[in-house]
């Protein structure tokens, strides 16, 4: 379904991700995990277009993707919910939905409005709020805005940056629930990036760790829930060697060199 | 003249000027809102309209044509205008942005110089003129034209806004930029979008203006920096708003000319923009936080 080759994304000099070789295949649930900075949220934005890659290639159901932009990739059937949800805050729950189709609108008007109603559906949360601006959800009714929305654009695959983000477990459980459902019953090829490790793998098919822009270990979710270099990747390494400046005890006193 | 029909002539006079303000204002915000450029050529968006229609008229075209044809051809200009002179260098800073479109605005002027001269040139009214009695006061049919139209334009507007899709892709495109680009909306494509409806809206209201004040090749400069005192006094983000300062500023100018001097006008309108800035910089009409188009 989706094949990248040893991407290379640069934001401005800094150089993210340092050659990215994955491959999904159709109708899996793949999660990214990673620590802070290691390179996830740029990943699914190369794949979706927003940021384009130095080096590499991605290939799409046989076709190369990798300098479209995100308004022609959007049309093929990639679309990313992105970090922080991002829904469109003063304009109401049915027209952020309705936004999602925007690739669409001209061509299948009237698939458009059943789309919508099943994605409802699917949301019942969503169902009583539909007149709000979507800006007075809470943090997770404005998550399954966000999925909602992606799902308006009818994608083949859909890429999810931290859907988890701020959000208590019990919602983060449902919304994974969303996820596996769509997975199965729909066919739709998920791609999930997250920082909450057991949630993610707990729903994922396969999963991988990124650090430092590259890809460190891979395996399905099983085995890298029990993988201990899952942990070094997560922590850095042996914890014995980093030295821990407080909770020695004793008290240090710092800042001696200044006076 | 009583002074109660001296007020009402005032305010008449006052609502007039302003409509013609508000068609500039709401171009002002459109573009502000979509692209974050503050653009000063609107007001020669509204002389090009005017000279435009007025020369299509002398070329043999009913009103309604040369009315229609002069707003598509100054859409054109505003879409050129966007293309060569603001897209390419829309990674600037927004100082950069502006003193381009200060530069278009004197490149316009003169163009215009150079096709219709320097003459003022006039457009005949719109329907027969003859003063319509109001309490006491005078009404030109002119007047209601203008308000009339400037009316039905808010109108048009908040249900373009509202019930339209491309509408409410072009708020999505003010509210978040980088969640409407997911969506596979085009920003760019809403900036062109923007400015040519924009100068589209300019040129109505230079042709508004003309029967009333007559047409030139710097007619546009006043007229934009009044729909930008305008614009400011409503908060720039909201059209709504502009619309009513426009009617404020309007108001503020003919009971200032009425009453006290035609000379004291300018310095009230323009002190107002000072007196906004300092005190209430987000506008008269400002609620909480929070843009809206």
């Amino acid at each position: 379904m989706l094949k990248v080759n040893n991407l290379h994304t640069y934001h401005g000099f800094l150089h993210v991700l340092k050659g990215i070789d994955l491959e999904v295949l159709e109708g899996e649930l793949v999660a990214i995990v990673g620590s802070n900075g290691s390179g996830k949220s740029t990943l699914l934005g190369t794949l979706a277009g927003v940021y384009l890659p130095k080096e590499g290639s991605i290939i799409y159901k046989d076709e190369e993707i990798t300098n479209d932009g995100v308004q022609m990739i959007v049309p093929k059937g990639i679309c990313l919910v992105p970090e922080r949800r991002q829904i469109f805050s003063s304009i109401t729950v049915k027209d952020n939905l309705l936004l999602g189709a925007y690739h669409r609108y001209q061509k299948d008007k009237k698939t458009i409005n059943k789309d919508y109603e099943d994605v409802v559906e699917m949301f019942p949360r969503l169902k009583q709020m539909l007149d709000r601006p979507g800006g007075l959800l809470s943090g997770g009714e404005q998550q399954m805005l966000a999925i909602g929305r992606g799902l308006m654009a009818k994608p083949k695959v859909l890429m999810l940056d931290e859907p988890s983000l701020g959000l208590a477990p019990l919602i983060v459980k449902d919304i994974m629930m969303i996820l596996r459902k769509l997975c199965d019953e729909m066919g739709t090829t998920i791609i999930l990036v997250e920082q909450n490790l057991k949630a993610a793998l707990k729903v994922a098919d396969r999963g991988c760790v990124l650090a430092h822009g590259k890809i460190v270990v891979s395996g399905t979710s099983q085995e890298l829930l029990h993988n201990p270099k899952v942990q070094e990747a997560y922590f850095g390494k042996s914890s014995k060697k980093t030295e821990v400046p407080f909770n020695t005890g004793k008290k240090e006193v710092r800042g001696k060199k200044l006076i | 003249m009583e002074v109660h029909s001296q007020v009402i002539q005032l305010l008449f006079s006052g609502l007039t000027i302003g409509s013609i303000y508000a068609l500039i204002a709401i171009g002002f915000v459109i573009i502000y809102n979509v692209t974050g450029v503050l653009n000063l050529a609107q007001g020669e968006f509204a002389m090009f309209g005017a000279l435009i229609s007025i020369s299509l008229i002398n070329a043999g075209l009913p009103l309604w044509a040369a009315v229609i044809f002069s707003m598509l051809i100054v859409s054109v200009i505003g879409a050129l205008f966007e293309r060569t002179a603001i897209h390419p260098a829309r990674k600037s800073s927004v100082p950069t942005l502006i003193i381009i479109t200060i530069g278009c605005s004197i490149a316009f002027r003169g163009i215009a110089i150079l096709i219709w001269g320097t003459q003022p040139q006039s457009l005949q009214p719109f329907t027969d003129n003859t003063p319509i009695k109001f309490l006491n006061a005078v009404l030109l049919p002119q007047s209601i034209w203008s308000i009339g139209i400037a009316i039905l334009i808010l109108f048009a507007m908040i249900y373009f806004f509202n019930k339209t899709f491309v509408g409410k892709a072009l708020t999505a495109c003010v509210v978040n930029p980088f969640a409407a680009r997911l969506m596979g909306i085009n920003p760019e494509k809403m900036s062109l979008l923007a400015i040519s409806a924009s100068a589209g809206l300019g040129a109505l209201a230079g042709i508004v203006t003309s029967p009333i004040s007559g047409a030139s090749y710097d007619m546009g400069m006043m007229l934009g920096l009044k729909a930008f005192v305008a614009a400011v006094v409503g908060g720039l983000t909201n059209a709504p708003a502009a619309i009513a300062g426009a009617f404020v500023i309007g108001i503020l100018e003919s009971f200032t000319e009425g009453l006290w001097s035609s000379g004291a006008k300018d310095v009230v309108s323009f002190s107002m923009l000072l007196l906004i800035l300092f005190i209430k910089p987000e506008g008269l009409f400002a609620k909480a936080s929070g843009k809206r188009v």
